[in-house]
């Protein structure tokens, strides 16, 4: 241990490399080290560090049985304590996830699909009393009335649930904006057609387009953002636990290794604690996998069976609502408005635009009866088709008559009338069709988001308990485990 | 035809040298008479110009462009009934007629008739009750058929209809298409604004005004084409409000998106009728008439339509004019009768 304290270059360098470093200083320079560590010259070994000291006593205990048994109890408790909170907290992410589809998401996308169609109710509802002229019914304009209310309540629903600065939040400041403007527009079209003024059909014709090129859109959009949210929680609502199972298998590999070497090693074969630890851990695990499974199986149903069923549904209503405003709008439109569908063919906007829709309906009726999973549901969408056929049929007769310039026949086939000798369906008109498939179309959603509430509630319930439970559970079973492995260190001393 | 190929084959000759002497006597007539009315210079070379580039469109009917006068192209007016289009009519028991419902004053319907049946009236519905008088004995044998603007050249070449009577101007383009009865009724694009405007006719009070018209109207060329022209001043807006329809006009206007309407004189004033706050400012700045159309094979319906027509200027067209239009148009309506000395092709 002596060596020259001064000194250029000590004796015993290896002569091998004289010029390998030439510029670098020799390590241990007087200069630099006296301040440092001033015990150094008397020979004394450098000061290390706390963790570097505990890692060698560590290492030195685990050379003996007792340290060993220390370090093995204390990783069982440390593995078993993750596996409890880990599972607990992904499992209170989940569940929470499950309660926002239930109670937030699911219930938020359903206020901005009935803006959606309040909306275009109202704008339906709105071209029916035109078409009534002075002779409106009380009906009509209330229906009117309370479908432009509801659409501002699910407005200030859609605005107070929608996150600030968020699209959303812009397109319902938007509407509230065009919501007023739109119904100006409809109280000049009434008092002009009061009047007896064709200016009443072009100002409905403005309002319309205001609704169905400005207003709906941004509804939609509404829609798809609180859909694209809905889809997020259930994502997170069941996407599985990974990392709180992976953990779970790793703490029970570990709990069957110690006891086996407990085994091995005393030839008892149990140890109450390390047992207690086990089963308390393999419960947990099981829970987990057992409940996130069947919670997941719920949320899945409630998805495929309440969601899809409730968003074909929400979308075959406003197809036929706006089947019926168009239908509405070709007689008060009275050709006013063409579109070339294709070279040299121009077709009545309006009439062109009802036939869309009534695709649209017919194919959103046939997915719905798919999704249907029970009677209950099926029978008001077969209801609903056969009432779509119905009106076809009707709305052709009305056309004819229309085409024949027998108006008022038209008319009565379309808003209701009286059958005469020159108009035998006088008394039948589509909007007694419409009036049905609007009907089924509400029975069929209302049993749907039955299924949605029980089958996500469902969901919810599985995991009731989860986080709660795991966590006490882990706790329970590093104690076993911590009190096991103490039992064979008392045996020590 | 053989008359009508021999005039065109003598047009070429000296028959062309002579059109050409019209047009320049028409230019200088339009010169002495457009600045009257408050234009510019530009304009009757401008109109010139324009009716060339529409000679090259319509070549079948040079003839008709370079001469500007399709109101005088009709067929002489006849009593004959015995052509196949009439027996057709007189088989059926009925006449077909394509008509408007949206033209108040001309051919609308009255949504508040409560005796069940909303009739269609106005002007045009008169004549085709004229017309179904004199051919059917019956003013009622009729059937309407509401037809929109785009299509009344179609369900005339398609047989949907007998003939249309919808405030069609009669024009050399669509001669190639359909055959026109002679004018009944004389018209022009017309400025409508708010009684309270400072705009006061088709002149420089437009600058920096909106001016509403429809899209892919007559109007809406129009004013394109004077803007280009320099016929209008170039501050006025023409182009931000081109809705679907004449009536969507007045909308804008009432909602104040608009300051001015351009459109047909008949049809402003249809439109004044409809809010006592707006007037038709200066004089119509273009000539056009309202003619009958029909197949161009009917030419024997063609006579005959003529032949009522005559007749009804004589009686019926003045009552007409007073019921739906002297309200907005003025009690005088020379301005909108068709000229007494009516010129046929043959």
């Amino acid at each position: 241990m002596t060596y020259t304290p001064k000194g250029s270059a000590p004796p015993s360098a290896p002569p091998a490399s004289p010029g390998a470093s030439p510029s670098v200083p020799p390590q241990a320079t007087p200069a630099s080290r006296s301040p440092l560590s001033p015990a150094a010259p008397d020979g004394g070994p450098p000061r290390r560090t706390a963790f570097a000291e505990g890692l060698d006593q560590l290492r030195a205990a685990a050379t003996t049985e007792p340290g060993r048994l220390r370090v093995i109890g204390a990783v069982l408790a440390l593995l078993v304590v993750a596996f409890g909170s880990v599972t607990a907290w992904q499992m209170n992410d989940r569940a929470t996830a499950a309660d926002d589809v239930l109670t937030s998401s699911q219930p938020l996308s359903s206020a901005a699909a009935g803006v959606y169609s309040s909306l275009a109710d109202a704008n339906t509802a709105a071209s029916s009393g035109f078409l009534a002229g002075g002779q409106e019914t009380p009906e009509s304009r209330a229906r009117y009335e309370r479908e432009i209310g509801e659409a501002a309540d699910g407005l200030a629903t859609a605005a107070a649930a929608s996150e600030p600065g968020s699209e959303s939040e812009q397109r319902v400041a938007e509407l509230n904006a065009l919501l007023p403007k739109y119904k100006g527009l409809i109280e000049r079209a009434r008092a002009n057609n009061r009047l007896g003024y064709p200016l009443g059909g072009a100002y409905l014709r403005y309002a319309n387009s205001i609704m169905q090129d400005q207003m709906l859109p941004k509804a939609q959009k509404i829609y798809d953002n609180e859909n694209r949210r809905l889809r997020d929680d259930y994502s997170d609502a069941t996407s599985y636990p990974w990392a709180a199972i992976a953990l779970g298998v790793v703490a029970l590999g570990a709990l069957a290794w110690a006891q086996r070497r407990n085994y091995l090693h005393t030839n008892r074969v149990l140890n109450h604690g390390l047992v207690a630890a086990t089963a308390a851990s393999t419960i947990v695990l099981l829970w987990l996998v057992a409940g996130h499974t069947l919670a997941r199986s719920h949320l899945n149903d409630s998805y495929d069976h309440g969601v899809r069923s409730l968003t074909v549904l929400n979308d075959a209503r406003i197809a036929s609502l706006k089947a019926r405003g168009n239908e509405n709008l070709t007689l008060i439109s009275r050709g006013a408005e063409t579109l070339e569908i294709k070279k040299d063919v121009s077709v009545d906007k309006f009439d062109h635009r009802f036939g869309q829709e009534m695709k649209a309906l017919a194919s959103q009726l046939a997915t719905a009866g798919k999704l249907a999973d029970d009677d209950k549901g099926a029978q008001p969408v077969k209801s609903a088709l056969a009432n779509m056929q119905a009106w076809q049929d009707r709305h052709r007769s009305a056309r004819t008559a229309d085409e024949e310039g027998k108006y008022q026949c038209a008319l009565d086939q379309v808003i209701g009338g009286k059958a005469t000798p020159d108009c035998r369906a006088g008394d039948k008109p589509t909007g007694e069709c419409f009036d049905k498939v609007d009907e089924n179309l509400n029975t069929a959603l209302g049993h749907e988001k039955r299924e949605f509430e029980q089958a996500a509630r469902g969901g919810l319930d599985a995991m009731t308990g989860l986080p709660v439970g795991a966590a006490v559970l882990a706790v329970l079973a590093a104690a076993g485990a911590v009190l096991g492995i103490g039992r064979r260190l008392s045996e020590y001393r | 035809m053989e008359a009508v190929r021999r005039l065109r084959a003598g047009l070429r000759g000296w028959g062309g040298v002579g059109a050409m002497a019209v047009v320049c006597a028409l230019t200088v007539i339009f010169a002495l008479v457009l600045p009257l009315s408050g234009t510019r210079g530009g304009g009757p070379a401008g109109t010139g110009g324009q009716g060339v580039a529409h000679g090259e469109q319509a070549r079948a009917d040079d003839d008709c462009e370079t001469r500007n006068d399709p109101q005088n192209r009709s067929l002489r007016p006849s009593s004959n009934e015995s052509g196949t289009a009439i027996k057709r009519i007189k088989d059926n028991g009925f006449i077909t007629i394509g008509v408007d419902q949206n033209s108040y004053r001309w051919g609308y319907r009255d949504p508040n008739n409560t005796d069940g049946k909303a009739e269609l009236e106005g002007f045009d519905i008169d004549i085709a009750h004229r017309i179904a008088e004199e051919i059917l004995d019956d003013p009622t044998k009729v059937r309407f058929r509401a037809i929109p603007t785009n299509q009344r050249i179609k369900a005339i070449q398609d047989g949907q209809v007998d003939m249309v009577v919808r405030t069609m101007t009669i024009s050399c383009t669509r001669m190639d298409e359909v055959a026109f009865s002679q004018p009944y009724f004389k018209t022009g694009q017309q400025v409508l604004a708010p009684k309270s405007s400072t705009i006061e006719g088709y002149d420089k009070t437009l600058a920096g005004k909106k001016i509403c018209s429809a899209s892919g109207s007559t109007a809406r060329d129009t004013l394109e084409a004077d803007q280009k022209s320099g016929k209008l001043v170039a501050s006025a807006d023409i182009t931000s409000v081109n809705p679907p329809n004449q009536l969507d006009c007045l909308v804008r206007l009432q909602l104040g998106e608009v300051d001015a309407v351009v459109t047909d004189g008949a049809l402003a004033a249809s439109q004044a009728a409809q809010d006592p706050t707006v007037k038709l400012v200066g004089a119509p700045f273009t000539t056009e008439y309202y003619g009958v159309a029909m197949n161009r094979d009917a030419k024997d319906l063609v006579r005959r339509v003529n032949q009522v027509l005559e007749d009804y200027l004589k009686d019926g067209w003045q009552k007409s004019y007073d019921d739906w239009l002297s309200a907005t148009l003025g009690d005088d309506s020379t301005g909108s009768r068709p000229p007494a000395d009516q010129k046929y092709r043959d």
